[in-house]
């Protein structure tokens, strides 16, 4: 894997990760159904670099990062952050093991508490977790604020008096506050106009060289994540299909789902394969809850075969730094089909 | 792309805001609420003239100073004697300290109760929910009146038996609504972000999630002020009340059975009641429409 070749050992390396909720069913003495939201996912993030995952909404992509940060519990698998098995800590060692990993959330408005002032917002972790002296954290909130381009002066204000995208500032300056070696973003811009998702996309950006941040970087915005991120690997009904570099998995993807996600994106760049036609695909993604034996991408597939159904592509690389899980990877879909022959 | 730079001039339009706390928004409407503004200033003049009344009009309440059933007004007596030829308006001016103090410490019991156990069942879910639930629904279904009246006749009427009666019966309200607002609160991001941030399960209840459910809550509990006062009420009535306290209940079941040659003794300190418990509604309502903006749009 490329990512761990490029500098050492990884920040976040995720094994066979598997998140079931238990979700109820009518009738007294029915048993509750197992809804099978991250079903067995392996990847690593080498250090300053930005993995992407994407997905439609569903595909367990915020599940996998909730749970590789010991927000929801995992039912298998294994997480090392920086080399630390996080999936066995307990009690205080979990706590402090927090300051490693933190959040950026989608939802600017539901992510700050609207009682704390927004100094306050940034501090919290530091004065939870013991991060340097008082006196020391009123100069990082100083130093976070003019990081993430907001003035001293707001620090006063409380989150409602502020626009979407500083918002989003907050919220950044709030997740790099405890220097985290990991930062999640989870959809990080979905919410925001597309002239503010750009100034938070480069905020990011800037952050990301000025710390050497590592970011897991999760969205449905392909565009997005061209800009953003280093590797991508794209999830369908919690599994991950396909797992590239960006250059190659946005010139030559071989997962027929993520051609046909590709495909489905307007592109201006005339170096994206946009020629090969649009590939429809039909229908939605099987329910999670109980899922079908086989790809579970299977029932909407178009070059799906008898095999397809029974048995589960495993995710195999089908070159250095690309890795797929199915079996008629990179075979002749529709349009392309017709052109060839 | 723009540069990130460009925020600055986003930023130019907050240089005349001021930091307003959630809270001064809140009290700005409420006091824009001409009603409830009324009430408080009603409670108010009836909080104060029970604290400082007692030493204005220092007639003593149990001191038999003249004849019995002497009409309101006559002999001197503003609101004449009682059965027993007391001072009314001695009562009533004494009454209002110890009607006041149950009615409040009931409510703060009540609240008490019902806060921890619903932010416990809402916060946990899972067995602690199912637990707690069904013993607020085992509370829910005891008929309160008749549970509180069975508490004080075995354990005595004293004015803390009486105060624990009345909260012991009254805290399954509270604890709804605070189950409800925890089970919402407890999704929100920023209550995860807090988590992450290393909160740990007290400090997520306590100093994140409740501050953001007390709207409704602090509303529960004016109302609750209000009914705990009538319920005192109601068990005087009853005669199960402290009888060597005087309170404005304990007046009315005291005079209980002259009710039809005087009245007055009972429609008095009645009035008073009566009177105290609108304010604290209109003050609770306006409490509702201030904290909780959303729903008045309904």
């Amino acid at each position: 894997m490329s990512a761990v070749s490029a500098s050492g050992r990884p920040v976040l390396k995720v094994r066979d990760l598997e998140v079931r909720f238990s979700v109820k069913r009518e009738g007294l003495f029915a048993k509750p159904s197992q809804l099978y939201a991250v079903d067995g996912v392996s990847f690593e993030i080498a250090p300053g670099r930005t993995l992407g995952l994407v997905g439609e909404s569903g595909s367990g992509k915020s599940t996998t990062a909730l749970a590789a940060a010991r927000l929801i519990p995992a039912r298998r698998g294994h997480v090392e952050i920086d080399g630390v098995d996080v999936l066995s800590l307990e009690g205080e060692a979990l706590r402090q093991q927090r300051r490693n990993v933190q959040f950026i959330f989608q939802d600017p408005y539901s992510s700050l508490n609207p009682r704390l002032r927004a100094r306050d917002v940034v501090r919290e972790p530091l004065d939870r977790l013991g991060i340097d002296s008082p006196a020391e954290r009123a100069s990082r909130v100083a130093e976070l604020f003019r990081d993430v381009g907001l003035r001293p002066e707001q620090e006063r204000l409380f989150p409602h008096q502020f626009s979407g995208g500083q918002r989003q500032r907050l919220g950044v300056a709030r997740a790099i506050a405890s220097r985290p070696k990991l930062v999640i973003c989870d959809e990080p811009v979905s919410a925001l106009d597309v002239a503010v998702q750009a100034q938070i996309l480069n905020l990011l950006r800037r952050l990301q060289r000025e710390h050497g941040l590592t970011y897991l970087f999760i969205s449905h915005d392909l565009g997005v994540v061209q800009h953003m991120c280093n590797e991508v690997a794209v999830m369908y009904t919690g599994r991950i299909v396909e797992q590239a570099s960006r250059v190659r998995l946005f010139t030559r993807p071989l997962h027929p789902y993520t051609r046909a996600l590709l495909s489905s994106v307007p592109s201006a760049d005339p170096t994206l394969d946009s020629r090969a036609g649009r590939i429809l695909i039909t229908g939605d993604p099987p329910s999670p809850i109980d899922p079908p034996q086989g790809c579970r991408f299977a029932s909407r597939c178009p070059i799906a075969i008898e095999r397809c159904r029974s048995e589960t592509p495993p995710l195999v690389a089908h070159e250095p730094d690309h890795r797929v899980a199915c079996h008629r990877a990179g075979e002749p879909i529709g349009a392309d089909a017709t052109r060839t022959h | 792309m723009a540069t990130d730079s460009a925020a600055v001039l986003d930023g130019d339009r907050l240089e005349v805001a001021k930091a307003r706390h959630p809270l001064a928004e809140a009290a700005g409407m409420f006091f824009r609420n001409h009603t409830a503004v009324a009430g408080l200033v009603t409670l108010a003049i009836i909080v104060v003239g029970s604290l400082v009344g007692p030493y204005v009009y220092t007639v003593d309440p149990y001191e038999m100073v003249w004849a019995p059933f002497s009409e309101p007004g006559a002999d001197g007596f503003v609101f004449g004697t009682d059965y027993l030829g007391r001072d009314l308006f001695a009562g009533v001016v004494n009454g209002g300290r110890v009607t006041l103090a149950v009615g409040l410490s009931a409510a703060l019991l009540s609240v008490f109760i019902g806060v921890s156990i619903g932010a416990l069942s809402g916060y946990y879910r899972g067995w602690v929910e199912e637990a707690l639930m069904r013993i607020t629904e085992f509370f829910q279904v005891l008929p309160t009146l008749l549970f509180s009246m069975v508490l004080v006749a075995l354990f005595g009427a004293s004015l803390a038996m009486v105060t624990f009666a009345i909260g012991i019966v009254s805290w399954t309200a509270v604890a709804r609504v605070t189950r409800s607002e925890f089970l919402r609160l407890r999704e929100m991001e920023y209550v995860t972000s807090s988590r992450s941030s290393g909160a740990r399960d007290l400090g997520l209840m306590l100093i994140v999630i409740l501050p953001n459910a007390l709207p409704p809550i602090v509303v529960q509990a004016a109302l609750m002020v209000g009914s705990a006062i009538l319920f005192e009420a109601g068990l005087s009535f009853l005669g199960l009340s402290d009888p060597n306290v005087v309170s404005w209940g304990q007046i009315i079941g005291s005079n209980r059975p002259y009710i039809l040659d005087a009245g007055w003794t009972v429609a008095l300190p009645g009035f008073f009641i009566f009177v105290t418990v609108l304010a604290i509604s209109l003050v609770g309502d306006g409490l509702n429409d201030a904290l909780n903006p959303k729903l008045r749009e309904r």
